[in-house]
């Protein structure tokens, strides 16, 4: 096996493999490390993938129990989380192995063992058996991803004080889940449990879940939320956790402080984001520059401080998106093979995989008010949508904002039954320069739910016709 | 048995055509030989004859269509009857005299062509409809999306800086933005049109051009063309213009400024050691060059004799390609229509053109008295990358002298 490579990726995720398939297919020799021994990263492993699976099935199952008998079939249905789990490890044990096919496909060597950069151009890998192998590498792509944030005092032990990691193997449905941090994660992984049969409280430090989102379609998601049976408890943080007899007992105070409150819950889920994971990878020593938050500073180009050493996805700047990851890893090895990579970062969609899903591309509302852009909405709810009628799925609105003076789309975001699906259509217009005429002037399929984004777009220049 | 009806080659550099309509109909007689459609190129158009005696079985391409070399137009049915025209003006000689009457137009699609299968980008349906409504013509207005595409806020600039130069007065009736669309016409631009838009555009592009102008007293030509106009229009059966004059006055300028007959190929320069030079030629479809070919070995007589032929066969569109082709330099003359001055555009990738212009009578001072002279403007457009300012000049300078004086031809200084 050789040991010298055009391209060495540190990392197995979505930016890592994604970089060392296409480094392949310009003809980059390149070698892909990961220390986990399943490719696939996070989002593979113990993020997207496994998540997608148990919300999947607890969406079927919360489904049968509560809506079957509205449109008329009787059912008896009963919980087998072994076999749910078993779904679950099954689809990403496939996928894992597709994603080492893909590696294998493009004649990138797939490295398991951890990585350490000893000088540009210079990588060893602590192999599994303990040995230590040294590669030289034309360029490093630094790809090592980001683990979890934790919250000072509480202490995650993976079994009742859990991360997101854990709460995707628990071995029984909780009585009682108490979610810390009301981001995208927090929300999937409490819809899972909630379904399942455990009563969620959501508790965030600020006023509002899902900070980033556009604010109309927070509120609106917060309350169908509330509706199917979350609690939230805004503006208050999690100052420790205690094991009891009976469980666990948070402390809560108001996040401005004050009184500090108790609740008891069976399971603790810390959810308040992730931070770009860098350690151990010999960074400091080799001189590859770091921002206040441990992320690997890099230009345009994803070159780091360091010539010969890039940096993609999660830990750089940026929506830790596994696409991003994705799009950056093509724009990274194409600049390493000399040609012109670049991501459009308005284009980015992001989508929350709850029932409702929320997704989004591009400005909200009130980063355009932030900015002094002057923009027009157009909305359109799902009530007034057939296809939305007829499997009974009528939460939730599509939102369209485009520029008061040439009508191109600034914003797309949709809260509905498949939200995550219809957005590409939003991605692609903003990434083509589309007004919202051209959406409203394009054909849709009836009856489907996208017609909801094409009545929105209408709504833009107030034009919307079927409501 | 079936013939097919092919798309022929029609010279160098020419692969596709737009078929401009089709003299027969289907099940329509034809014999072997006779045209039975035409086509339109860049340069001219072309006569597609039937391969065949027989009847046209079937027409696959209707006009307007754009077709390659060896597409495949019909189908000739080979020694079968047929119907028998009953339209006169399927005569192509009729036809080329006629006024050119707009081709039927697909109307609408005039601007739309979503699915252009000529590999044109399709428009977004937003500046479709602008274009459709404003006549705004996207391919006009500078593209901001992504590879130059025209987005709906560009056609809405363009929209606002047409009405903000055109807006009228403040009038006191209330009035709305007026729709225009119904009060104008649409036509397709011919396949002509759009390659001398295109071709003097790229000129402007390339060339660093300018215009140096001078004037010439036209009355020793004018005296000489007087006194042998007779004789030379009975020997040579070509009558004695002003054109074969300026040909060769510019031949003998050619000859002493090379540059002005050269051009620029890539890093380097090519002197053209023969003399084709090009005569603008009006018509009413559009402007075409035909070439006197080696003018400098004709005598008066031939150059005037294939300056009239060419003329006649360009208002016939009767030229052939080969006709329109190459060329050293290029002269045009306004005069004709009455202008008195102008700046010509190079015929690229030529580094000269010669503007000839009306023969005016005005005072000049001559030997320190007024004398009334027929007075040209002459004008000479050039390219400043290879031409310079001294040699325009000189250039201009020597067919002026050459035109004052003809004996200097004849003496050849």
């Amino acid at each position: 096996m050789a040991d010298s490579f055009d391209v060495v990726v540190i990392g197995g995720g979505p930016g890592g493999y994604n970089a060392a398939i296409r480094a392949g297919q310009l003809g980059l020799t390149s070698a892909c490390i990961d220390k986990r021994g399943a490719f696939g990263g996070t989002c593979l492993n113990v993020g997207c993938i496994p998540s997608k699976a148990l919300l999947h099935a607890s969406h079927l199952y919360d489904e049968a129990r509560t809506e079957f008998a509205k449109l008329g079939i009787k059912a008896t249905v009963e919980l087998d989380l072994p076999g749910m789990m078993a779904h679950k490890t099954k689809v990403v044990g496939e996928l894992t192995r597709g994603v080492e096919f893909l590696l294998k496909k493009n004649k990138s060597e797939a490295i398991v063992g951890e990585g350490h950069i000893d000088a540009p151009g210079q990588v060893s890998v602590k192999l599994k058996d303990g040995s230590t192998r040294s590669i030289t590498a034309r360029n490093i792509v630094i790809a090592s991803g980001s683990d979890i944030m934790t919250v000072p005092g509480v202490t995650v032990d993976e079994e009742s004080i859990v991360s997101s990691t854990g709460a995707l193997s628990l071995r029984q449905v909780p009585k009682r889940l108490l979610v810390v941090g009301g981001g995208y994660i927090g929300l999937e992984l409490g819809s899972v449990w909630r379904r399942l049969g455990s009563e969620v409280t959501v508790v965030e430090f600020l006023d509002r879940i899902t900070p980033g989102l556009d604010g109309e379609i927070g509120k609106n998601f917060q309350r169908i939320l509330t509706r199917q049976g979350v609690k939230f408890q805004l503006s208050t943080k999690v100052v420790g956790v205690e094991k009891t007899s009976s469980g666990l007992s948070v402390t809560l105070e108001p996040a401005q402080g004050g009184a500090q409150t108790k609740l008891e819950t069976d399971i603790v889920l810390v959810s308040i984001g992730r931070k770009a994971y860098t350690e151990s990878l010999g960074l400091i020593s080799v001189g590859v520059k770091l921002d206040g938050r441990g992320r690997v500073i890099t230009d345009a180009h994803y070159k780091s401080s360091v010539p010969g050493i890039w940096a993609i996805g999660d830990v750089r700047e940026g929506a830790m998106l596994a696409h991003k990851a994705e799009d950056e890893a093509v724009a990274c090895i194409e600049n390493i093979a000399g040609k012109s990579g670049h991501v459009n970062y308005d284009a980015i969609p992001a989508v929350v995989y709850t029932a409702p899903e929320v997704a989004s591309v591009g400005k909200t509302e009130e980063e355009l008010k932030a900015a002094g852009v002057a923009y027009k909405v157009g909305k359109f709810p799902f009530t007034a949508n057939a296809r939305a009628k007829t499997i009974a799925a009528t939460d939730g609105f599509a939102k369209i904002i485009a520029d008061a003076k040439t009508d191109r789309v600034l914003g797309a975001h949709i809260l509905g039954a498949n939200a995550g699906e219809m957005i590409a259509e939003c991605a692609l217009a903003i990434e083509f320069g589309a007004a919202s005429e051209d959406i409203a002037r394009t054909s849709h399929p009836h009856p489907t739910l996208s017609e909801a984004i094409r009545q929105a777009s209408m709504g833009v220049e107030g034009w919307t016709m079927q409501m | 048995m079936s013939i097919e009806i092919k798309v022929p080659a029609m010279g160098e550099s020419v692969t596709e055509a737009t078929v401009a309509r089709w003299f027969k109909k289907e099940g329509e007689a034809v014999k072997r030989d006779e045209p039975i459609l035409e086509l339109e190129t860049d340069k001219v158009t072309v006569e597609v004859p039937a391969p065949a005696d027989g009847a046209i079985e079937s027409i696959s391409v209707q006009a307007g269509s754009t077709v390659q070399v060896g597409t495949i137009l019909g189908q000739i049915a080979e020694g079968k009857s047929g119907t028998v025209s009953t339209t006169p003006a399927s005569s192509p000689q009729a036809a080329a005299s006629k006024p050119a009457a707009p081709a039927p137009r697909p109307a609408p699609q005039a601007v739309a062509q979503p699915l252009t299968p000529s590999g044109a980008a399709p428009v977004m349906p937003s500046v479709r409809r602008i274009a459709e409504e404003t006549g705004i013509n996207p391919a006009s207005v500078p593209g901001s999306g992504r590879d130059g595409r025209v987005l709906k806020g560009d056609m809405l600039g363009a929209l606002e800086a047409r009405s903000t130069v055109v807006k009228p007065a403040p009038v006191t009736l209330p009035s709305g933005p007026r729709a225009n669309a119904s009060r104008e016409e649409r036509v397709t631009m011919s396949r002509l049109r759009k390659t001398i838009a295109l071709r003097l555009k790229e000129s402007q592009n390339i060339a660093a051009q300018l215009t140096t102008f001078n004037e010439v007293d036209m009355s020793g030509v004018m005296k000489l063309r007087s006194e042998y106009k007779d004789s030379f229009e009975k020997k040579h059966g070509v009558r004695l213009g002003f054109m074969g004059f300026f040909v060769k006055a510019c031949i003998a300028a050619l000859k002493e400024i090379p540059n002005v007959n050269a051009e620029i190929e890539g890093d380097d320069i090519v002197y053209k050691n023969y003399y084709d030079i090009g005569i603008a030629v009006s018509t009413e479809k559009g402007l075409v060059v035909p070439v006197v070919r080696d003018a400098d070995k004709l005598s008066l007589a031939g150059i005037e004799a294939a300056i009239t032929d060419y003329g006649t066969r360009a208002r016939d569109g009767k030229l052939k390609l080969e006709e329109l082709q190459g060329g050293t330099f290029s002269i045009t003359n306004g005069g004709v229509f009455g202008s008195l001055m102008s700046t010509p555009i190079l015929n690229a990738p030529q580094s000269g053109i010669l503007g000839m212009h009306k023969i005016q009578p005005r005072p000049m001072a001559i030997d320190g008295k007024v004398e009334i002279r027929p007075m040209m403007y002459l004008a000479l457009s050039y390219d400043h990358r290879l031409v310079d300012g001294r040699e325009a000049v000189t250039f201009l300078v020597r067919v002026k002298e050459n035109i004052e004086d003809p004996e200097r031809l004849l003496l050849d200084v």
